[in-house]
């Protein structure tokens, strides 16, 4: 098997209305895979039918030849698939260590732990120190994640996404709303991560997208019209008609 | 900068608070003292387990005293059947000193949580709300269909001069009890304290902050909140343990919206948001209650006051005002934050003293004059204009400092 992940049909309805529309996708593992579309297309909904949060109306979805559809989010996490959110969400009150360590428990099997001090986990606290670093975020490290800037928020949602070593990892939209110098920042972290690992990542900026991916998928009203090399999206003439000619009027 | 002293930080407020403990009993005399005492520490406890579920877990509970008044009455069964094990001297009881009963009340109120707490903990918010209010009051009804259990209005009695007595220590005074209360509540605190330090006690609030985001670092957080409200009923159950001692009487009322409603107001008063906050809370709202009561016949009236002003001028409690001048001092800027606070902490006093007044004319006025004047030396008469006068003076200057001060602490913000 060489497949992470295999979505086969997926279809999701929000009563009347059908917001994916029967999506069949396999990424590769080891892959960077860019879901695009326009805006409301359903590349969220699309990834929380993925990552659990809502379960299919219909279809299937494998992670490594293994159903996960309709799954619990923790318990899809558990298998090995962690997802960024859209909108920053971190546990506000709590230090950006913090929020990196608490993302590290699962490892340890030490969530639940009432009878020794957090600080004993020895692994969580190593690898919350190392995702600190990676992501860049070290003077920040006692600062309640909520007082953060927007940029290093983003970079924490991006840190508690790996912290748990996951080996299949989806980011919606890890650039939005950032400077030129950030963006090129958020890329070296993305490709870093990207290194042992698949990742499926939706993003608006065709330049992040066309520089990071190895495939590209384009999300239209909810059904993918078209998946390939990016050379192969730049020339699709029904991609530049959906999506890229709409972007450029 | 201080490097010799940094052992010293996180050990300080625990040496200094065996230190108060122990000098107490050198400067306060007299067993009405010791009662109050003796009171504020199973409140201590109390309202510490309740921030375990509201400040640290995020679950707003309106029926906590279901844990402190199942624990209090396990234990005031148990300290029967040592009464009861004392003559023949046979048997586990005949063992067990009335000392270790907090350890009882804590088992009866976690075992408690854990029957019942699992489909309460599903959802926090008004959901978890709506059903702990159901909960505490099915128990309080439900205690009188069990008299042999509960007592019926009148309650369990029982005596805690039975059993092996250790170290020579009888529990006969208040002042004896003093000592009994002191260990557990050290005891209690430390381990509560612990208890946040650990990954459970660091996930309890991540699940407070966002429980959603908590499913996509792999856990359920209605698993960690169960773990929790099964831990604060313990600690709850302590409490009830140690007012079992105290009291020799537990009534059906320890279970009730009242007692629960307690826990709330000493926990918020203090602060949700820090961690010594609630211990400060039950300080005050206990001396407030015991000694107001005694003076006028507005107590309860002036403790609802408090509560207001907390919630409305300190929304993160006294801790938290407490943590902001820390802060600050540590910051080195308290100079130039202190006038501004100070100012709101005199307008607050100035209304306090102008809505004080004018209850007690009030009540003057429709009940006879009560103690807290004549305490004070004061013979004010309602009749006079003068009077009213004064007490519009002080609401007028208390609002012109508010405003003057408020402007300041603007101009530094
Ligand atoms: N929980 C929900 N209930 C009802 N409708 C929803 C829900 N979530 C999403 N939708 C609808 O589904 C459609 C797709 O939304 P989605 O957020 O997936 O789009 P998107 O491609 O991520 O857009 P964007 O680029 O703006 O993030 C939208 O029309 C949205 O209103
Ligand atoms: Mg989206």
């Amino acid at each position: 098997m060489s497949e992470a992940l295999n979505i086969l049909g997926l279809k999701k309805s929000f009563g009347p209305a059908e917001v994916i529309r029967g999506v069949d996708l396999t990424v590769a593992r080891g892959e960077v895979h860019a879901v695009i579309g326009p805006n409301g297309a359903g590349k969220s909904t699309f990834f929380n039918l993925v990552s659990g949060a809502f379960a299919p109306s219909a279809g299937q979805v494998s992670l490594h030849g293994r159903r996960i559809d309709g799954l619990a989010p923790e318990k899809i996490q558990q298998r090995g698939l962690a997802r960024s959110f859209q909108v920053s969400n971190v546990f506000g009150n709590l230090s950006v260590f913090e929020n990196l360590r608490c993302a590290c428990f699962k490892q340890s099997g030490a969530g639940y732990a009432f009878w020794r001090p957090a600080g004993s986990v020895k692994r969580a606290n190593r690898r919350a120190e190392e995702v600190l670093e990676m992501i860049g975020l070290r003077a920040l490290r006692d600062s309640p994640a909520g007082a953060l800037p927007y940029a290093s928020q983003r970079a924490l949602e991006i840190g508690m996404t790996i912290a748990g070593d996951a080996d299949v990892v989806l980011l919606d939209e890890p650039t939005a709303g950032m400077s030129n110098t950030e963006t090129t920042q958020a890329v070296s972290l993305i490709r870093r991560i990207a290194e042992g690992r698949t990742l499926m990542i939706v993003e608006h900026d065709m330049g992040v997208v066309f520089e990071l991916a190895d495939r590209i998928s384009v999300l239209v009203y909810g059904e993918i019209i078209a998946t390939g090399t990016p050379d192969a999206i730049r020339n699709d003439p029904r991609v530049k008609e959906a999506y890229l000619g709409e972007e450029a009027a | 900068m201080n490097e010799s002293l940094s052992w010293w930080r996180p050990v300080a407020p625990w040496a200094i608070s065996a230190l108060v403990l122990v000098t107490l009993p050198l400067v306060v005399a007299g067993n009405g003292t010791f009662s109050i005492i003796n009171v504020v520490a199973i409140n201590i406890v109390f309202a510490l387990s309740y921030n375990m579920l509201l400040g640290q877990g995020g679950m707003l509970s309106f029926g906590h005293a279901v844990f402190f008044g199942l624990g209090a009455y396990g234990a005031i069964h148990a300290m029967n059947l040592i009464g009861e094990a004392g003559y023949d001297g046979h048997g586990f009881w005949a063992f067990f000193p009335v000392y270790l009963l907090p350890l009882v009340g804590f088992a009866c109120g976690a075992l408690a949580a854990l029957v019942v707490g699992w489909p309460f903990c599903r959802r926090a918010g008004t959901a978890f709300a709506m059903i702990t209010l159901g909960l505490g009051e099915l128990v309080a009804a439900g205690s009188q269909m069990f008299p042999t259990v509960f007592g019926g209005e009148a309650g369990v009695f029982s005596n805690r001069m039975v059993g092996p007595v250790w170290f020579g220590l009888e529990l006969a005074q208040p002042a004896d009890v003093y000592w009994f209360m002191a260990f557990w509540t050290l005891v209690a605190v430390f381990a509560m304290w612990a208890f946040t330090r650990t990954p459970l006690g660091r996930m309890s609030n991540a699940v407070r902050d966002n429980a959603d985001r908590l499913q996509f670092i792999g856990y359920p957080p209605r698993n960690l909140r169960f773990l929790v409200f099964i831990a604060a009923g313990g600690f709850a159950g302590l409490g009830g343990g140690m007012a079992a001692v105290n009291y020799e009487i537990v009534t059906p009322e320890s279970l009730g919206l009242l007692t629960s409603g307690l826990a709330l107001l000493m926990a918020a008063v203090g602060g949700l948001a820090v961690f010594y906050g609630p211990m400060v809370g039950a300080i005050l709202v206990t001396v407030m209650n015991s000694l107001l009561s005694d003076y006028t016949d507005a107590s309860i009236l002036y403790v609802g006051l408090v509560f207001l002003a907390v919630v409305m001028f300190a929304p993160g409690g006294l801790g938290g005002g407490i943590e902001q001048v820390r802060l600050a001092w540590r910051r080195g800027d308290l100079g130039a934050h202190l006038p501004g606070w100070l100012g709101g902490a005199l307008a607050v006093l100035l209304i306090a003293l102008g809505l004080v007044s004018t209850i007690e004319l009030v009540y003057q006025i429709s009940h006879g004059r009560d103690k807290l004047a004549r305490l004070l030396g004061l013979e004010p008469d309602p009749a006079s204009p003068l009077v009213w006068l004064g007490i519009i003076t002080l609401f007028a200057a208390g609002y012109g400092v508010a405003r003057v001060s408020g402007r300041y602490r603007e101009a530094r913000a």
